[in-house]
């Protein structure tokens, strides 16, 4: 009988090993947690401070429809907010296309050629690369050549930076497509580039959507790329081929200048921007969870 | 069977002419395809043409201090004398600061969210963390100068100086008068930047541990952190340091928010509280303001350094996920 029985010694240090490794356990579970709570407080403390902060700018309609002033008068943003989206947009309309077609080589006429695995690990590295690095070469492509600050350099700019996210999105959203519906396609007799045009990219169409949306979302807040190419204007612009304001470098010059009614500009800015971003990036999920 | 047989000689003795479409589908496709290609290889070559064009925008500075321009600590725009050491010891303190808070929080958001966190709850706790990398960053570094600095500077500076300060060695870094801005700022604003980056690609390969092999552990009796610590993450280890390098590109190459509260001054410090520069920052300052083709030239070779370092970061981590992806045959 006593050999069956386990000596209690033996089941007391046995408990000891298994509360320890319970208490590890419990005790490194609830730090993850905590982890997670940290990245939340950060997230939940800046959007709350550009509401507290930016919430009375934006109130104010003068912030829609007046210039961006002198230090010390008052004045809005009118023209920065103007030039933000028109460089965005000019540079979603550059890059948009080019990063389809790539994006369309890659998923299907480049399957397995060497160019495409190249250009898909570049892509994922330009994807990556740090933006200011993007503004100096077009400023030494474009602006030292012309010799002058530009809104189309702006635009330029924010297009290399669409490209790699569209390239990437619409690379993987193609290869999504059944082939059984490219087969279909062939079956009847349907040229390659037809059966391109009109089947794969509707079937993908709402994910090559969403790395647009992506793309608008990651550009309209880039500020370093616009330093050395559309540089900054005081007054309301049209000209393309002139320097223009814009959102991000007008909050970054009235931030860090000592004048108060500025700094209250920039905080209207830097809240107006935010919420477009985040609503970009919500309706970009949405839309792609739809499709899922 | 009768019909096709009657149909047959009649085929072949008056084939109908091939419809135009299909005459001009060759031309087309042809043309459909090589439009793909060219604008596949424009993309191939972007890299290639940044080095080319940043390399002879600095080829003043490149041919007048060669390698010495990468060690020297010297940056005085009017006696035109220019090192890269400052900016680029700056830039690697800051990120390395970012990394050493940024990886551990990563992974515990991480293994929260693929082991710990109710399935309904997994879609929304991860959309808010993805959308830390929304934040513009020049939204971080207005936020950082004009809240966390204040905060920082009366509440925990005082406290590291007086605790962490008066370490024999280690002490040295934590010295100065706490004035706020600084490199252990920009450190700690660029760990949370860093922190959605990381976590999206340390959840995407936990994910793909096979379930087989947890529950295998889990049938022996290991807790959940044991096996996530000996199952889950040695069978990921190559994948969590693509991320981790992945994490690291972005941190050496942020630009807006170092700027804001990293102090620009081109000063060697042993102290992490002291303002330093990074190499972003430097540009993000002084390029539009630059005098003197040797002061451009400098600048335009501060970017190809970071250009350089980045590249080979973020490709090291695109391979080291290859590999992964490879070895598994799935898709990180």
């Amino acid at each position: 009988m006593s050999a069956v029985i386990p000596d209690q010694s033996v089941i007391n240090s046995g408990n000891r090993i298994y509360r320890s490794r319970k208490r590890v356990n419990f005790f490194l579970l609830a730090v993850s947690s905590l982890a997670l709570a940290y990245g939340l407080f950060w997230l939940i403390w800046i959007l709350a401070v550009l509401l507290y902060e930016g919430g009375t700018a934006l109130a104010q309609a003068s912030l829609y429809y007046q210039m961006t002033p002198p230090p010390g008068a008052d004045g809005g943003i009118a023209n920065a907010i103007a030039g933000s989206l028109l460089m965005v947009a000019v540079g979603t309309f550059i890059g948009t296309p080019v990063g389809i077609l790539a994006g369309t080589y890659l998923a299907e006429f480049g399957r397995g050629s060497w160019l495409a695995g190249a250009t898909r690990f570049l892509n994922d590295v330009l994807l990556s690369a740090p933006s200011i690095v993007i503004g100096l070469f077009v400023y030494s492509i474009y602006v030292a050549r012309v010799g002058h600050f530009s809104a189309w350099a702006g635009a330029l700019a924010l297009a290399l930076l669409v490209i790699p996210v569209v390239v990437r999105t619409t690379d993987d959203m193609l290869k999504l497509v059944p082939n059984t519906l490219r087969e279909a396609a062939m079956a009847l007799g349907c040229p390659v580039w037809k059966m391109v045009t009109m089947i794969t990219y509707r079937a993908a169409r709402t994910g090559i959507l969403t790395g647009m949306l992506l793309a608008v979302a990651r550009i309209s807040g880039e500020t370093a790329p616009l330093l050395f190419t559309a540089l900054n204007n005081q007054f309301w612009s049209n000209n393309l081929n002139a320097p223009m304001a814009n959102l991000p470098v007008v909050i970054f010059q009235f931030a860090m200048s000592p004048y108060e009614n500025w700094h209250r500009l920039a905080w209207g800015g830097a809240a107006l921007i935010t919420i477009a971003v985040l609503v970009l990036n919500i309706l970009a999920r949405a839309l792609f969870r739809k499709t899922d | 069977m009768n019909e096709s047989e009657a149909g047959r000689p009649t085929a072949v003795t008056s084939r109908a002419p091939e419809p135009r479409r299909l005459q001009a589908a060759p031309w087309a496709d042809a043309g459909f395809e090589w439009l793909t290609r060219i604008f596949a290889f424009f993309v191939f070559s972007l890299l290639l043409a940044i080095l080319v064009s940043l390399m002879i925008g600095s080829s003043l500075t490149l041919e007048k201090y060669g390698f010495s321009f990468i060690w020297s600590s010297e940056w005085d725009p009017v006696q035109e004398k220019f090192g890269a050491l400052v900016p680029i010891f700056g830039t690697l303190v800051t990120s390395l600061i970012a990394m050493l808070i940024g990886v551990p929080v990563s992974f515990g958001i991480a293994l929260f969210l693929t082991e710990l966190s109710p399935a309904w709850l997994k879609r929304p706790l991860g959309t808010a963390i993805e959308l830390l990398a929304a934040i513009p960053s020049i939204i971080y570094g207005m936020w950082g100068l004009f809240v966390f600095v204040p905060l920082f500077q009366t509440y925990i500076q005082p406290l590291l100086i007086k605790t962490l300060g008066n370490i024999p060695f280690a002490g040295v870094l934590f010295e100065g008068p706490p004035i706020g801005i600084g490199m252990l700022t920009a450190g700690i604003v660029l760990s949370i930047m860093v922190i959605p980056f990381i976590t999206a690609v340390m959840r995407d390969v936990f994910e793909i541990v096979p379930a087989m092999l947890k529950e295998s552990a889990y049938g022996l009796g290991a807790t959940t952190w044991e096996v996530v610590w000996r199952v889950v993450l040695p069978y990921t280890k190559v994948g969590v340091i693509g991320g981790v390098m992945l994490g690291l590109g972005r941190a050496l190459g942020e630009t807006m928010a170092v700027t804001f509260v990293i102090g620009n001054a081109h000063r060697l410090a042993t102290s992490l509280m002291a303002p330093g520069n990074s190499i972003a920052s430097a540009l993000a300052n002084e390029f539009t303001e630059a005098v003197g083709d040797l002061y451009f030239s400098a600048l335009i070779e501060l970017g190809l350094i970071l250009f350089l370092i980045t590249t080979i970061v973020l490709a090291l981590a695109k391979l080291l996920l290859l590999r992964l992806s490879r070895g598994e045959g799935t898709k990180t």
